[in-house]
């Protein structure tokens, strides 16, 4: 018998028979994808189906003193025009904030704007026709009177008196503040033999998701009901804030997710052009399609990262680490994100700087300030890579003063893999993790002594190679702490329901989405693994809310740790159910049979008994053949969240080696290398390319992404000509490899790995280009890594 | 309002006659009056790629051809390639080897690969790298389309030998 129960946790279904669960198995959807026959938002059409297109505000801040819509409304094919105001019949303005980030205030911000716009591209109208062109067309001939105000665009100066306020009510530019102050920091800093500071900048950057943003809502004014289809990674959290906008039961909304082309954290946010177009179709009681163009994703989809940190560290001679201290500033754009809010990505950075390290002193401030800027909020890794780019680029520098190898550094200050549980000074509790093994693992993968010693031979040659080291902790499987508890209703929890059918097939309905990572895969290979079936008869359900159990999504990398362990869970009970059954049918004991390859068999011998099949038809079509009085459940649900840790935290180190062209100022990278433990690995392959995908997004921020504002707070290069992002020419193979340490919290031992490339590649490019650069006596503590930022700093520009 | 051209052209194989504005590009004929929704439009000029088609045997990138720029040619999409089999070898490696996440990229992705794969067959990795350098994927690194590309190309010169 082997049903995992009598077994210690995390151990239950990894070596059952036949079990999936570390194996890696093709994706079940990928032919569908890649015949061109997925179903995207944007490839949906409904009968009287209009398009909507946004007229939006030129200015980063300005009054709206008319709209003269008479023209518009004349042309061909224009169904409406629509302003802010009186879009506000139908929805209520909304404020991002969480009440467990004290003192965090925003303005109310309204699907479209009414009086007044806050930054470029905000929308001002809506005109809606039979179209997209005819609309874009008539948008044209819309008349706005704008009194251009002065805007707010740099966050240095955010909060100077002389600079204007944005939300006068607010008093201020100040959207938080936090201040933290752990052991005893001023008498570290005295005991260090040295003390580095540097400032770090951050550009602004964005998700670019391959498919922009797409919307189509459904207003059924004979049901009462809106149906929205919306490539969204939390569909219930878009049900509830739609409801309660439009003022509409939650009952009376259905979101539905199908392919996702693309999401990155830019997809777990509801957009006011989304809210405004569900409205619109309650307004009009039509489908309303809207789809973003490319210049509106760039100018709309949310943007992230954009701090500027000083910060310092402590170091004896010895390579101990005293202390650190930093002191951010972060522009958010002119309101605080609903219903995440945009001050999370600012509470990451102080909650994880350090977090790899001993030193229990640190002191730590961070300013959220308002801009006149398109609104910032969290994206693939929220806080991670400025915290590890800080981190990191400290650790290299006190390296540097004091004359030890970056790797020597980290081997004498990284938490010991015996010392845990332990905690961090800024207040996380770490369950295992596994920074020396990690760490030991990469030395051997990339060689490091033998790369050292190429380096200094290239080096006499004229050749500027650089290597760079970073270790990262990762926030995973979040519990209610991320959101719950400030008041936000996005659950934490997540929820599967596993059914036998009547042909001996499994369905499964669950609350984690899909938009490529593998959620399907996943869920299906777990269940098909503790069912005892083949995955090819396990079909999954997912994204819709009608049909799937109430639970958050994915986001946060939660799928597999917590709706991987939901599935493991309800697959458990329906396995006992099945063998209940089959135990009455054959006057066995449930205990002496077991299920193997779709078939119930004897435990003991293997014995085959009855196939699913046939006992499904007896439950289904012949129940009077079963003893008198049972009632066979051949559905079951189970959900799960984790509730000891608030989130699950692994580790990993990344490298990289690059060259730098001294004379040109351009970056080669040459190879990259990540050790990341994520717990239990599920799939493989599913892992290792969710790795790879992080470090190349990554890398991006290191070397191209930036969104580039001028001081009117105009965004110049909102094209994918300008804004550059990583393409398949200029990136490295990436190595990835792993060490196991699984979470005690759930019996399948997952956590999270959608967020650890991302973490630590842009911390590894700097440090590796400062490496490089060390014969020049040159440090550069700047993102992007543009030819312009290396020549300059060189002095060649 | 300008008026409707008559085009005539052949896509997958099927003869298409059609009104269309002459503003209208390729994408948009091939997605809203065919249906052939396997065409994904990225970004609208020209750089992402996610609009790659085939037209008189070369790929192009559909939303910056207009559709009565066809008139008369022989136009394929990701449907006809895998409706055809011809790309049947490509798309296992891609399956194998998990080289398409959101599946966004991956029709434009699979007619450019293709496309290297019938001009340079014996292409190596950076080759490839470079061949591709005009198809955004967001969600991979790459890493595995090169992979599962290279594989393709090992195993057809093996079976042409």
């Amino acid at each position: 018998m082997n049903d995992g129960s009598e077994k210690q946790p995390g151990l239950s279904v990894l070596d059952r028979p036949n079990s999936y669960i570390g194996k890696t198995v093709p994706r079940p959807n990928l032919d569908r994808l890649m015949q061109g026959r997925g179903q995207y938002v944007s490839d949906m059409v409904l009968p009287r189906m209009a398009h909507a297109v946004f007229l939006r505000s030129p200015y980063a801040h300005a009054k709206i003193l008319n709209i003269d819509e008479t023209a518009a409304k004349a042309m061909p094919g224009v169904i409406a025009v629509v302003t802010g105001a009186e879009l506000a019949k139908v929805i209520t303005p909304w404020v991002g904030v969480l009440s467990h980030l004290k003192g965090l205030k925003s303005a109310p911000q309204h699907a479209i704007a009414i009086d007044r716009a806050c930054w470029q591209g905000e929308a001002v109208a809506a005109v809606i026709a039979t179209s997209r062109a005819l609309a874009e067309d008539a948008a044209e001939a819309v008349l706005v009177d704008y009194e251009e105000l002065v805007p707010v665009t740099d966050m240095r100066t955010a909060l100077d008196p002389d600079t204007p306020v944005i939300h006068a009510d607010l008093g201020d530019n100040l959207a938080f503040e936090r201040n933290l102050d752990a052991g005893a920091v001023d008498q570290a800093f005295k005991d260090s033999d040295e003390v580095v500071e540097a400032e770090f900048v951050f550009g602004r950057h964005t998700g670019v998701t391959l498919e922009p943003r797409a919307v189509l809502a459904d207003w059924n004014s004979g049901e009462e009901r809106l149906t929205v289809y919306l490539g969204t990674q939390a569909p219930h959290m878009v049900q509830n804030i739609a409801a309660l906008h439009l003022g509409l039961d939650e009952a009376q909304v259905r979101v539905v997710c199908k392919d996702v082309g693309g999401s990155f954290g830019i997809k777990v946010h509801i957009y006011a052009d989304e809210m405004a177009t569900l409205a619109l179709s309650k307004l009009l009681r039509r489908p309303i399609k809207f789809v973003a163009d490319r210049v509106e994703s760039f100018n709309t989809d949310i943007h992230a990262r954009d701090h500027v940190c000083k910060a310092r560290i402590g170091v004896s001679k010895d390579g101990t680490i005293n202390a650190f201290e930093i002191d951010d500033v972060t522009g958010i754009g002119p309101y605080s994100m609903y219903p995440r809010t945009s001050a999370i990505e600012a509470n990451q950075v102080v909650n994880l700087v350090g977090g790899p390290y001993t030193t229990q002193n640190y002191r730590a401030r961070t300013r959220v300030v308002f801009q006149n800027k398109n609104v910032t909020c969290q994206y693939r890794g929220v806080g991670h890579p400025i915290a590890c780019s800080i981190t990191e680029g400290l650790v290299d520098l006190a390296a540097q003063r004091i004359g030890m190898d970056p790797i020597e550094i980290r081997r004498r200050n990284l938490i010991r893999d015996d010392a845990y549980p332990c905690g961090s000074p800024s207040g996380l509790k770490f369950e295992a993790l596994s920074h020396h093994a990690s760490l030991d693992k990469l030395v051997a993968m990339m060689n490091y002594d033998a790369l050292r010693a190429e380096q200094a031979e290239l080096r006499k040659q004229g050749i500027y190679r650089g290597i760079g080291i970073g270790s990262f902790i990762e926030v995973t499987n979040p519990s209610a702490a991320f959101y719950g508890v400030g008041g936000a209703r996005i659950s934490s929890q997540d929820g599967v329901a596993v059914r036998l059918d009547a042909t001996g097939r499994v369905i499964c309905q669950t609350s984690i989405t899909e938009q490529g990572q593998g959620s399907e895969s996943l869920t299906a290979q777990i269940v098909g693994s503790v069912l005892g079936v083949s995955m090819e008869r396990v079909r999954v359900i997912l994204g819709d809310t009608d049909n799937t159990p109430y639970g958050g999504g994915t986001w946060a990398s939660r799928g597999a740790g917590i709706g991987g362990e939901a599935a493991l869970q309800a697959a458990k009970v329906l396995r006992k159910n099945i063998l209940d059954v089959a135990a009455a049918i054959l006057q066995a004991k449930p205990g002496d049979l077991d299920i193997v390859d779709n078939a119930v068999v004897d435990a003991d011998g293997g014995q085959q008994r009855i196939e699913l099949h046939e006992l499904a038809r007896i439950v289904y079509f012949r129940p009077d053949t079963l003893p008198p009085g049972f009632q066979p459940e051949l559905m079951a649900t189970r959900h799960f969240v984790p509730r000891e840790y608030p989130f699950a935290f692994t580790n990993g180190v990344q490298a990289s080696l690059l060259e730098v062209d001294p004379q040109t100022g351009f970056i080669k990278l040459l190879r990259h290398w990540v050790v990341e433990d994520c717990g239990t690995i599920i799939n493989p392959q599913l892992v290792d390319e969710q790795i790879r995908g992080g470090v190349v997004q990554g890398l991006g921020a290191a070397l191209y992404e930036q969104c580039i504002y001028d001081e009117r707070g105009q965004l110049t290069n909102a094209n994918m000509a300008d804004y550059l992002v990583p393409m398949s020419g200029e990136m490295p193979d990436i190595d990835v490899g792993h060490v196991v340490s699984p979470t005690l919290e759930s019996e399948l031992g997952a956590k999270g790995a959608g967020e650890a490339g991302t973490a630590a590649a842009a911390a590894v490019v700097s440090n590796a280009v400062n490496d490089a650069l060390s014969p020049f006596n040159v440090t550069i503590t700047e993102i992007p890594l543009t030819p312009r930022v290396v020549l300059a700093a060189l002095g060649r520009i | 309002m300008t008026d409707l051209a008559s085009i005539s052209l052949t896509v997958n194989g099927e003869r298409i006659s059609a009104q269309v504005l002459p503003r209208l590009n390729l994408a948009d004929f091939l997605r809203d009056h065919l249906g052939l929704t396997g065409t994904h439009v990225g970004c609208e000029h020209g750089v992402c790629g996610a609009c790659t088609v085939r037209a008189n045997g070369d790929i192009v990138r559909a939303c910056l051809l207009l559709a009565v720029q066809v008139e008369n040619a022989s136009v394929q999409t990701i449907e006809g390639l895998s409706d055809s089999g011809e790309v049947s070898d490509l798309q296992a490696a891609f399956r194998d080897r998990n080289a398409l996440q959101c599946g966004y990229c991956t029709p434009g992705m699979l007619m450019a690969a293709q496309d290297i794969l019938i001009h340079e067959p014996q292409a190596d990795r950076e080759q490839i790298r470079e061949h591709l350098s005009g198809n955004y994927c967001r969600c991979t690194g790459y890493h595995a389309i090169i992979d599962a590309v290279e594989a393709t190309a090992r195993a057809r010169s093996e079976q042409a030998r």
